[in-house]
């Protein structure tokens, strides 16, 4: 077991370490950072310095190990918007993400759970195609036009609930509507199809003979190892989330890391993009490591599979 | 040798490991509703010209805000009303679907090219080439989609071929894991041992004897993921990042009626509508191939 977590630690480590080089090399090859830097007036001179000063006159090997090695130390560099280092920023705005992200993964699992078992039990009936559909039309609509709608009608008609901002509780249920529904088919598909697989096994057929409650056998029994292949694919779920949130954020003004990435990128502002996009690709990859290793401990043969 | 040479010459053979798919007509009927909806949608693409009731970039600041044909103030001349900029948005839907389809198609043949080379390459030659591809294709899948095609729609600028790029070089990666996977269960098997036995070289083991074994599979993720793109694409427009006005694209549409959803309704309403129509036929159609073809693969 520890051999498979060492592995994967390596190997996630990797990744991380390719997504740097192509974050360094989409950066300088984007422009002169310095003319969004330095003012219109510039002379010869002042680049000069200012290349010295920040380090850009050295070889780009040199430029990029010292990149990584004040990235380790959580050093960013300056926000060029917001005038303030760039790691404060995200410890304001990570936190916030973090929590929607949450929320609407609670959200997407109360929705594909009765989904998919419903499904399952009642194969081929009215509710299987029914909850089908709820969680395909999830899938289908766009996030950004449910958030218009939401926003319009619930929030704005019926002023039930609020249509931006994080400081209540209420604040999080269309955000974390829009952003969980989204996932909900995924989650549900696999839900149904592994519930009819473990339905038909011998183990559930004998706890039936035995007596045992049929709610119990479906709730119970059956859907623990159900769950399996849900397990596998927390990882995209999450992701998929991730992304998705750039665009729910923006439009419900939610104080996360998509609305950062958003607003750095619509104003330049390349240390914050950079820090986005590192911060975020760790996450990710934290996320799926805790997963394959979370896997492999429930399924032993993972971890043989290399 | 091109690789396209290849393909309809082992399709013709039966798929020995995982066509496990029973002939159509044998109880299970063909999507009739998606197939409808999507071939409905392809022929408005191609013939935008023709249907078009008006151009889509004329403006007329006298027909602002006309709404659709049924309210009292609606007229014939725009059946479903205009826009901010008296634009008829019954010609902007029909244009958009043009920009959507063709960006969700491209981008995911592009990517699924791309993504099965690698995914053949990984599996067959296992070891080293294997390790560093996929570590590669991690990499690429933890790099958020649209957080790529804003940074590339800021520097480079927006526009319809930098979408496609943006999307299909992360899109990509889901291919390769899949095939690799799949490439790497073929080659435990008796007929890639046969086939090298017989001299077959790396090239025609992996076009004639891999690929078409995992064509089933890259159809139904194919058709699974043009919904997603159309989304992904329509998110990039909605942020601006995406194909720039005043081309029609159903993101920046809905973008575009966001503020005046109160009172214009129906300028965000259509091109969700139509954004709806589309993803949701070639999501059903997905379901109903993977069902048929490759009822084990688990994807989203």
């Amino acid at each position: 077991m520890l051999r498979f977590v060492l592995a994967r630690l390596v190997q996630s480590l990797v990744a991380l370490a390719i997504l740097t080089v192509v974050v360094f090399v989409l950066a300088r090859a984007t422009g002169d950072p310095l003319q969004l830097i330095l003012p219109m007036s510039a002379s010869e001179e002042d680049y000069a310095n200012a290349r010295q000063y920040l380090g850009l006159d050295r070889p780009y090997v040199e430029q990029y190990f010292s990149f990584v090695g004040k990235a380790l130390t959580g050093d960013f560099g300056n926000s060029l918007r917001a005038r303030r280092p760039v790691i404060e920023l995200i410890r304001d705005r990570l936190p916030n993400s973090l929590k929607l992200a949450a929320f609407a993964m609670t959200v997407s699992l109360l929705m594909a759970f009765p989904l998919g078992v419903l499904a399952a039990v009642r194969k081929g009936t009215a509710i299987d195609r029914a909850a089908q559909v709820i969680a395909v039309l999830g899938q289908s609509l766009p996030t950004f036009w449910v958030a218009i709608v939401l926003i319009e009608v619930v929030a704005g008609r019926l002023q039930w609930l609020p249509a931006a901002g994080n400081e209540r509780l209420a604040s999080y249920v269309l955000p974390g509507f829009t952003l969980g529904w989204f996932v909900v088919a995924g989650m549900m598909r696999l839900l149904r199809s592994g519930m009819l697989e473990v339905l038909d096994s011998e183990y559930v057929k004998l706890a039936r003979v035995k007596g045992v409650a049929e709610h119990r056998v479906v709730w119970l029994h059956a859907l623990k190892n159900a769950l399996i292949p849900v397990v596998t694919f927390a990882g995209i779920y999450f992701s998929i989330l991730v992304t998705t949130a750039i665009v729910v954020e923006t439009v419900f003004a939610w104080p996360g890391l998509g609305r950062l990435a958003y607003e750095a990128i619509t104003s330049r502002d390349f240390p914050v993009i950079q820090a986005v996009v590192l911060t975020t690709a760790a996450i990710v990859a934290l996320v799926n490591l805790s997963v394959d290793c979370l896997y492999a401990f429930i399924d032993p043969r993972i971890r043989y599979a290399g | 040798m091109p690789a396209e040479s290849a393909v309809p010459d082992a399709l013709a053979r039966p798929f020995p490991v995982l066509g496990a798919a029973p002939p159509l007509g044998r109880g299970r009927r063909l999507p009739f509703l998606s197939l409808t909806i999507i071939g409905g949608f392809v022929l408005v693409a191609l013939l935008a010209d023709v249907l078009s009731p008006a151009d889509p970039e004329a403006q007329s600041l006298r027909a602002r805000f006309t709404p659709p044909v049924w309210d009292a103030r609606g007229t014939w001349a725009h059946v479903l009303g205009t826009d901010r900029l008296g634009r008829d948005l019954l010609a902007r839907v029909i244009w958009g679907a043009r920009v959507s389809l063709m960006a969700g198609v491209l981008t995911v043949l592009l990517a699924s090219a791309f993504g099965a080379a690698v995914g053949l390459v990984a599996g067959y030659y296992r070891g080293r080439v294997d390790a560093a591809l996929m570590r590669v294709t991690d990499a690429t899948m933890s790099f958020p989609v649209i957080l790529l095609a804003l940074i590339l729609a800021v520097t480079v600028g927006p526009s319809f071929t930098n979408v496609v790029i943006a999307i299909a070089v992360i899109l990509w990666a889901r291919y390769a894991r899949v095939v690799r996977g799949q490439v790497l269960t073929l080659m435990e098997l008796d007929f890639i041992t046969q086939a090298r036995i017989a001299g077959a070289s790396a090239w025609r083991i992996i076009t004639r004897h891999l690929l078409p074994n995992t064509l089933n599979t890259l159809v139904v993720l194919i058709t699974l993921q043009i919904g997603y793109v159309i989304i992904v694409e329509a998110s990039l427009s909605f942020l601006g990042a995406g194909i720039p006005p005043p081309t029609p694209a159903w993101g920046s549409m809905i973008a575009e009626g966001r503020d005046f959803v109160t009172s214009a309704w129906w300028v965000s309403f259509f091109p969700g509508l139509a954004i709806l129509l589309v993803v949701l036929a070639f999501n059903l159609l997905g379901d109903w191939l993977r069902d048929t073809l490759d009822p084990k693969l688990r994807q989203l």
